[in-house]
């Protein structure tokens, strides 16, 4: 297959995700999308490092992986302590914060 | 400068003495009771010490910029300097936590700071896009969990999700921009991506557009990292929420480490676009000087007020960039570069003061800073130093800062950003004033105790501020060089 199908798949889930990430209310599907953002960079990385006959871009790739669930699992971490105390993880209701 | 030839372990001596130090503190967090781990700041303020004489002394950057560790870090000028200036910014911080009795007894707090140290560490001198987006990660990370790190207080758990959100999403855009910049030059190297552009590595030459599109999903990471509008909305909610000398160690080391990235990634990889970069940082900067100064008029919290302000303060920092991209030879990036290391002093005095108020008396309401002369005249006497610092009145290193970074813009030819800068600066002035009219208004009656007692450690981190704030400004000769040191070896391109 050509390069551009696999970057055109890359775009259209970037997109998703950053529609999902700026609309959704919800952080547990707030955070599905930023794996869509960072998943959509992972293959456009593959697809060009496989045009490019480079190594240095699938290496980029295992990287992304292990710091997008480091993220995660502080996110979750935080999610659970807001729950704990609010018994709601709803971002419009985090609300303490305004000015 | 140091020698030629620097062995690639000695060169990491920072990253290498953070490292130990954050393993130290964890094993002796582990070992000691809780009346001794209140010291725990003490130790770390002085482990960052002793790693900063060690690297003076021992890690000075080469003549000539080297790359070391197979491309990943490239020793020169700038990452040296702006190495120091994240060790002093975590040692100032680090002695203004040893006293907040709900933070001081935490081994892992002073940890994660120091693993955020050694993440801008990495961003100083990061030269390849992995080692980059690593950095900024490592640094990230740890800061999360630092401004959600009060688990009982919910506008502390609050902050830290919020920053998380915005910090996440932001940084998947600039790694979109990371991968396309791989996909149009095959290299991740950031000193070769220019020549990529240009089709000089054998592959087809890029779409202008293409690049441009490339940078600005790039920008939209570095943006984050500055605080700078459109992308500040979290500063004012993470700064009120956080712990607060957390939010000084976001607005003052982590805004530099993203600085240092800003001005190496845009002059190294995009010298093709300067002018291009130059308008849209110029834009950048007028939207934040104006965003913070406009909204920071209203504030009635002190802390939203500094989060305001820092933004604001960041719009001025990105004039310099600006006019970097414009044409103004070294003297851009060594105003911005003076600028940080005034801003740094200027910022953490302020913080470290609103820190020990708001533990003394409980209130981070401005109101409530009424009469603090009456109670406790050295920490006025410090907001005032920071305040008039952070209003560019002389002597003080911000109005130093002001000037050089002002004279930037105009020898770059950006005359009409430098008068939005000055109007700007006259704005700013009205509320910081109004912050120190509070701070010596007579109060009828005080309450409390009077004066408050004010302990060992943020005695020392306020007059270490204060004293820095004075220095920078008033011995302005050797922080300019220092700073030309930095700038000089930012510049690869004309």
């Amino acid at each position: 297959m050509p390069l551009s199908y696999y970057l055109i798949l890359s775009a259209i889930m970037f997109l998703i995700g950053i529609l999902g990430v700026l609309l959704r209310r919800n952080p547990l599907i707030m955070f599905m999308s930023l794996e869509l953002m960072f998943n959509a960079a992972n293959l456009a990385f593959v697809a060009f490092a496989a045009y490019h006959q480079a190594l240095s871009g699938q290496l980029f790739v295992f990287f992304v992986m292990t710091v997008a669930a480091a993220e995660v699992a502080v996110g979750l971490a935080l999610m659970v302590a807001i729950f704990r105390t609010r018994h709601t993880i709803d971002v419009d209701e985090l609300s303490m914060l305004q000015g | 400068m140091g020698n030629g030839d620097i062995s690639p372990l000695t060169a990491v001596l920072p990253e290498l003495g953070l490292l130990a130090l954050a393993a130290i503190i964890l094993v002796l967090d582990l070992f000691w009771d809780r009346k001794a781990r209140a010291n725990l700041g003490w130790v770390t303020a002085g482990g960052l010490l002793l790693v900063a004489v060690l690297s003076v002394f021992m890690a000075q950057p080469p003549e000539t910029p080297t790359l070391i560790w197979g491309g990943m870090l490239r020793l020169d000028g700038a990452s040296f300097v702006f190495r120091m200036i994240f060790l002093a910014g975590a040692a100032i911080t680090a002695l203004m936590v040893s006293e907040n009795q709900r933070l001081s007894a935490q081994g892992e707090f002073y940890a994660l700071m120091l693993v955020s140290t050694l993440g801008m560490s990495l961003m100083a001198s990061a030269a390849d896009l992995v080692m980059l987006y690593l950095a900024i990660e490592t640094t990230s990370i740890p800061l999360y969990i630092l401004s959600g790190f009060l688990l009982r207080d919910q506008k502390s758990v609050e902050a830290g999700l919020k920053y998380l959100l915005y910090g996440a999403m932001t940084s998947a855009v600039m790694l979109y921009g990371f991968s396309l910049l791989y996909g149009f030059t095959g290299t991740t190297q950031i000193y070769d991506i220019a020549a990529g552009f240009s089709g000089q590595n054998g592959l087809p030459a890029v779409y202008p557009a293409a690049v441009i599109g490339a940078m600005l999903l790039v920008l939209v990471g570095f943006g984050f990292k500055v605080s700078a509008a459109p992308f500040h909305f979290w500063a004012p909610d993470v700064y009120e929420g956080a712990p607060t000398a957390v939010a000084g160690f976001l607005s003052t080391a982590s805004k530099a480490a993203g600085f240092v990235v800003l001005m190496r990634v845009l002059s190294a990889a995009f010298s093709d676009q300067a002018l291009v970069w130059s308008g849209v940082v110029a834009a950048l900067s007028i939207g934040s000087m104006v965003v913070g100064n406009f909204l920071a008029l209203a504030q009635k919290n002190i802390k939203r007020l500094l989060a305001y302000s820092s933004i604001a303060q960041a719009g001025y920092m990105l004039i310099g960039v600006a006019a970097a991209g414009a044409g103004g030879e070294s003297l851009p990036y060594t105003a911005t570069t003076y600028y940080l290391l005034a801003y740094l002093a200027t910022n953490l005095a302020a913080f470290g003061v609103v820190a020990a108020v708001s533990r003394l008396t409980g209130s981070e309401q401005i109101a409530d800073y009424r009469g603090l002369n009456q109670r406790a005249p050295g920490l006025s006497l410090a907001l005032a130093v920071a305040v008039l610092s952070l209003g560019g009145i002389p002597p003080f290193a911000g109005f130093f800062g002001k000037v050089v970074v002002f004279a930037s813009g105009i020898q770059a030819g950006l005359t009409w950003l430098v008068i939005i800068g000055i109007l700007n600066a006259v704005v700013g002035l009205y509320y910081y004033l109004t912050v120190l009219r509070v701070v010596y208004q007579r109060a009828e009656e005080v309450e409390g105790e009077t004066p408050l007692a004010i302990p060992a450690a943020w005695k020392t981190a306020a007059v270490l501020s204060a004293a820095g704030i004075v220095a920078i400004g008033v011995l302005f000769l050797p922080w300019y060089n220092l700073s030309m040191q930095a700038a000089s070896s930012l510049l690869t391109f004309r």
